[in-house]
């Protein structure tokens, strides 16, 4: 047989294994549970349904958690306390002055811009007779994971030696607008990390719009119909009845992406690997701790990360119980 | 259509108001402008598929647009990138097996186990359920990063408590195991969130007759709350599949270097910096690659937009 079908043979023999044991070990215990009677059940059940769940969170995350926060207080090895010596490296470090900045780009541009552009096109689409179509086709890139996408814009960006043919969209829609040798424009300073974060909002952008969409779809016919009635239309009723009745959502949306947007690591690294001034702490903690292997510097800039979480998820809380007691 | 109507005509009959309210907003502005966002956003996408389509001298020569003009297309560039060839010596083809390895174990266990433990938090209350459910809530946005390199040590030695081994190692680094367990676990707060929600809703009455009946929760859980949230379950397996497929930090750190069980975002993004010259074939490899998840997604659409409006709407 070819080697290449034996071993996907034998791959998917080691995960009908795993699955048939998995299974097997639940349904067994399950059929155990239920001969249980009287008093005895109701404790049993909780156990047993609940049980594995707690343990893989508090194995997985919650100890993780918390020993990430203690190596980020020692040193490269984890081994000796060596105070806030990696939060001041974090903090310090011109490298990553450089890094934290283009984190907080990050962090505000890409939520902001998506949102905006997610709200015009649901607004857009909610006044439309074909809407399936464009929605389907906006969010598609949902699907595609960040290293695609990277793939995907580093095509449009692809950069041509001087008076070759243009193979990028964007040197050549420069061409077209008569400039002559378009650069390498993931390379220009500065700049480069806003190419970077098209590729982000271009996926982003159809989770806003199909979120807010039915946001907007939501709000009661009656409420519209009296501002009408009262002579509101365009954009007054949108500032003075849809922002109003979609802020809550709208919060939620600009939060989830904030939240997801500090994680993200894949763009960077496919695209510059954090090169030409474009890093950010989620790469950078990535090449610290399994490239450098410096365990210390690694879990600070982790902590640094869910530090900045922090702030976003108490305000979405705040929002969240204003919205209830209304 | 028919954006002109008279403003008699809305005050005259108040019952046709919500027509007239549609008819007013819909406007051809609108829709051109949609067209035209929908159109920006689908060429890149289009010109990575015709890319990959061109053959090496072209796609590296000139921008797939001319593909219009030279009308020369093939396929040798997916035969390449899918079995390897002379300039990418490795295919894709066993990077994708894994891809599919790594997935299908990793959406089914989460399933199941938050399933139970959404069923339990919800149905069976104790002191300390609302606990865990905030817990649960608030362990979603806790950053991945937080928790590899304890995880993956544990993975890799065990954990020892006072020289007493509490759980031993799992299998060499690199190896699926690691791989299904640490998505299992990262899977669980939004499984467990979207799952309990769509549960806690479930009439109280259904339940309160099956405990007429004496069913006990085994079987309760069994034959009414289970077939009742297929679609809350439905919705978590098609965000759990795509996130999984597209994950390339989880991959990258319990799977690393190992090409036996790697997935494809790991090869893509591995071609993409040592062949990036190569053009039409890192694009028919990308083009596979999301293949999948495209299809998943136009046909499940429904149930995905259920499971993130579940998620975010009434978060």
């Amino acid at each position: 047989m070819n080697p290449f079908l034996a071993e996907t043979l034998s791959k998917f023999q080691q995960m009908g294994t795993a699955l048939a044991v998995f299974f097997g070990v639940l349904l067994l215990i399950f059929f155990l549970g239920s001969l249980t009677r009287g008093r005895v059940q109701t404790p049993m059940a909780r156990l047993v349904m609940l049980g594995p769940a707690v343990l893989l969170l508090i194995a997985g995350l919650v100890v993780p958690a918390v020993l990430t926060t203690i190596a980020s207080f020692k040193d490269a090895n984890n081994k000796k306390f060596v105070g806030l010596q990696n939060f001041s490296w974090v903090f310090t470090n011109p490298d990553n002055l450089v890094t934290l900045r283009n984190t907080v780009l990050w962090v505000v541009i890409t939520p902001l811009v998506s949102t905006g552009l997610g709200l015009l096109l649901a607004v857009l689409i909610d006044r439309m007779k074909r809407e399936s179509i464009p929605k389907s086709l906006i969010f598609m890139p949902m699907a595609i994971s960040f290293v695609g996408a990277s793939i995907i814009w580093g095509l449009v960006y692809q950069y041509s030696e001087p008076g070759s043919e243009q193979v990028g969209l964007l040197s050549q829609l420069a061409v077209l607008f008569h400039v002559s040798d378009p650069p390498n424009w993931i390379l220009i300073p500065f700049w480069n990390n806003f190419l970077l974060m098209v590729i982000f909002i271009w996926i982003q952008v159809g989770f806003a719009m199909v979120v807010l969409s039915a946001a907007i779809k939501a709000i009661p016919v009656d409420v519209v119909e009296a501002a009408m009635l009262d002579g509101a239309t365009g954009a007054r009723l949108f500032r003075s009845v849809t922002i109003p009745m979609i802020r809550g959502t709208l919060v939620v949306v600009v939060t989830t992406i904030m939240i997801g947007v500090l994680k993200v690591f894949d763009i960077v690294r496919t695209m510059t690997n954090g090169n030409f001034g474009t890093q950010v702490l989620a790469n950078e903690m990535y090449a610290q701790s399994f490239v450098q292997f410096d365990s210390g510097r690694g879990s600070a800039l982790a902590v640094v990360l869910f530090v900045g979480v922090i702030p976003v998820v108490i305000y979405n809380i705040i929002q969240l119980r204003r919205d209830h007691a209304r | 259509m028919s954006t002109t109507t008279a403003p008699a005509e809305k005050a005259a009959a108040p019952e046709a108001v919500s027509s007239a309210v549609r008819r007013n907003l819909s406007s051809p502005w609108a829709s051109f402008v949609v067209i035209v966002i929908t159109i920006l956003w689908t060429i890149p996408t289009f010109g990575l598929f015709v890319t990959s389509l061109r053959p090496s001298d072209k796609a590296n020569e000139n921008g797939w647009w001319n593909a219009f003009i030279d009308h020369t297309l093939t396929m040798s560039n997916y035969s390449q990138v899918i079995t390897g060839g002379d300039v990418i010596p490795q295919g894709i083809e066993q990077f994708f097996i894994n891809s599919l390895i790594i997935t299908i174990p990793a959406v089914l266990i989460p399933l199941a186990i938050a399933t139970m433990a959404a069923y339990a938090l919800a149905w069976i209350p104790f002191r300390g359920s609302t606990f865990i459910f905030v817990t649960c809530f608030a362990l979603q946005v806790v950053p991945l990063q937080m928790a590899l390199l304890p995880l993956l040590q544990l993975f890799n030695k065990g954990w020892k408590v006072g020289g007493h081994s509490i759980i031993p190692p799992i299998g060499g680094h690199g190896t699926y195991y690691q791989l299904w367990i640490a998505h299992t676990m990262f899977a669980l707060p939004l499984a467990i969130f979207l799952i309990h929600n769509f549960m806690s809703q479930i009439p109280k009455d259904l339940m309160e007759a099956a405990v007429m009946d004496g069913a006990g929760h085994f079987r309760i859980f069994r034959t009414i709350i289970l077939p009742l949230a297929v679609p809350a379950i439905a919705s978590f397996a098609i965000f759990q599949f795509l996130w999984v497929w597209n994950d390339l930090l989880v991959a990258l750190t319990f799977a690393g270097g190992n090409d036996q069980v790697a997935p494809m975002t790991v090869y893509l993004s591995n071609i993409k910096g040592t062949y990036g010259s190569a053009l039409h074939l890192v694009t028919a490899g990308a083009f596979v690659s999301i293949l999948m998840p495209l299809i998943v997604f136009f046909a499940l659409q429904r149930f995905f937009v259920r499971g993130l409006l579940a998620g975010s709407v009434k978060g």
